[in-house]
């Protein structure tokens, strides 16, 4: 419990830490906003169009097979701490289940879903 | 003779790993005297949060430094060395520019998300040192599961990054962002499944327990190939060359820090340097033995891994090209994923058998295969040198 205790603060004095040097900045530096100046950026163009857009994620498949993995290890965790005591059962039993997720991949594979297009 | 020298040299590591956790023993002591010892140990936890973090950031003030300084002996020049001498001032020259530089905020921004996205960055990079064994018996909280909570607050960082690139309301910051989101969901997975193998081996997920498990063989022996996936997972993760694509200075110009200046941009800068040397410090506690080592005391021997592996990835930066998009992509699911699958199996395979000779040998099966199959699929690629477009 006092550990998580340390994290909560270590969180609160991290985000202070982060904060400290932008209010500092805040009162040293000059402020002279001007037109151009805040302009968005294009490599000294004017801008066309808006970045607001419906933006065509390309690895929305990769995202999926990452929350599948993801979910995998969530599992796997536990297994990896207790597996001196579980021995090779646990090892076949978590291989098929391993296996059942590497098909997976080998499908998404072949169906060119790891191609980047 | 020897025997006496052997003890001697063990009782001076003993008094010096000892020292620090007995400053604070004293310290904790003098405050009971006139204070409730609740607030004795907010007072102690906050100290001791605060010096981890100043040692942390002064650490990445110097990191900034030693970056260029490699990076310019690597190109045949000197790097900085005008301000003070070998221009060890030069991280605080670069400091006060920070602190007066004029801040621009893009008229089209959202001030809200604008402005909060570098603090998301910056704090969670430095979360991660939270759970970190930095010496014997120098931990700031031993968590039962402190190597899921590193590798949760890790990549954190990343909704910071697509908070700064959305934001901007920029389109080169929105697509840095978003090839950060790429670059997380596919070097998350082989990080995290490289990060099994030391957990099988030590069968405890409390970052101590992991380093005490090292004390006979470091685990880098038994793990070469986990080692190598997680570092190169963890130099994706750090956005460092040659993954760092979300802000590629040639392509699109700063990612999505690109209307970012003054202390906000000194707080990406920060936070990418701190996840360099933290992902350095997990890499040095799983692999390296973190603060095992003899002779010298724990925090000695944790720090030279860190400065090791940091050092490593100065070299990477003055070394290698960028990858590019489908390439970065296709390496982390078609060779790391499959790998670090591979690598579970042997582990888990090879300790049933016998502890540490099997798993040495299987170590050693692991790397080979690992060596092939990177070579195959660096053949491939390179026989399909064009990307293909849809």
């Amino acid at each position: 419990m006092e550990d998580w205790l340390y994290v909560g603060l270590y969180a609160l004095i991290a985000v202070i830490l982060a904060t400290v040097p932008l209010l500092v900045a805040w009162i040293l530096r000059p402020k002279k906003p001007g037109r151009v100046k805040q302009s968005t950026y294009e490599c000294g163009l004017e801008t066309i169009g808006d970045a607001w857009i419906q933006f065509r994620v390309q690895y929305y498949v990769f995202a999926l097979i990452f929350v599948i993995f993801d979910l995998e290890v969530v599992f796997l965790f536990p297994w990896a701490v207790a597996y001196r005591q579980l021995g090779l059962f646990a090892l076949v039993e978590m291989f098929i289940f391993i296996g059942l997720l590497v098909v997976g991949l080998l499908y998404a594979w072949r169906k060119g879903a790891l191609e980047w297009v | 003779m020897i025997q006496a020298v052997v003890e001697l040299s063990h009782q001076i590591q003993a008094f010096l790993d000892n020292l620090i956790p007995l400053i604070v023993a004293l310290l904790g002591d003098l405050l009971a005297a006139f204070l409730p010892s609740w607030a004795v140990t907010l007072i102690l936890m906050v100290l001791g949060i605060v010096t981890l973090s100043t040692i942390v950031l002064v650490g990445f003030m110097y990191t900034t430094l030693a970056e260029r300084k490699v990076v310019g002996r690597i190109q045949d020049r000197l790097g900085p060395n005008r301000v003070g001498p070998f221009g060890l001032l030069q991280p605080i020259a670069d400091m006060i520019k920070m602190f007066t530089k004029e801040d621009i905020t893009p008229r089209g921004a959202d001030r809200l998300t604008f402005n909060l996205a570098p603090v998301v960055v910056a704090a969670a990079a430095l979360l991660i040192f939270a759970a970190i064994p930095v010496g014997r018996g120098l931990i700031g909280a031993d968590l039962s599961v402190g190597l899921l909570y590193i590798l949760a607050v890790s990549s954190v960082s990343v909704i910071g990054i697509l908070m700064a690139g959305w934001g901007s309301r920029n389109k080169y910051a929105l697509l840095g962002a978003m090839r950060a989101g790429a670059q997380l969901v596919s070097y998350e997975i082989p990080m995290v499944l490289a990060a099994i193998g030391p957990l099988l081996l030590a069968g405890t997920m409390s970052m101590n327990g992991i380093v005490e498990a090292q004390g006979v063989v470091w685990f880098i022996l038994l793990q070469p190939l986990g080692f190598l996936i997680f570092f190169i997972a963890g130099v994706s993760e750090a956005n460092r060359t040659p993954f760092d694509l979300p802000e590629a200075e040639s392509e699109i110009v700063a990612g999505y820090h690109v209307e970012y200046s003054g202390m906000k941009f000194g707080l990406f800068q920060m936070a990418e340097f701190i996840s360099t040397i933290g992902i350095s410090a997990i890499a040095a506690t799983l692999f390296l033995g973190g603060w095992q080592g003899p002779l010298l005391p724990g925090y000695v021997w944790f720090t030279a891994k860190t400065v090791l592996l940091v050092f490593v990835f100065l070299w990477l930066r003055g070394t290698l090209p960028r990858l590019r998009v489908d390439q970065l992509m296709g390496f982390a699911w078609k060779a790391l994923v499959p790998l670090a699958l591979l690598n579970i199996l042997i582990t888990g395979l090879t300790m049933v058998v016998h502890p540490i000779w099997a798993v040495l040998v299987g170590s050693l099966v692991a790397l080979v295969l690992a060596g092939t199959t990177i070579h195959l699929y660096a053949e491939a690629v390179r026989r399909r040198t064009r990307p293909r477009f849809a």
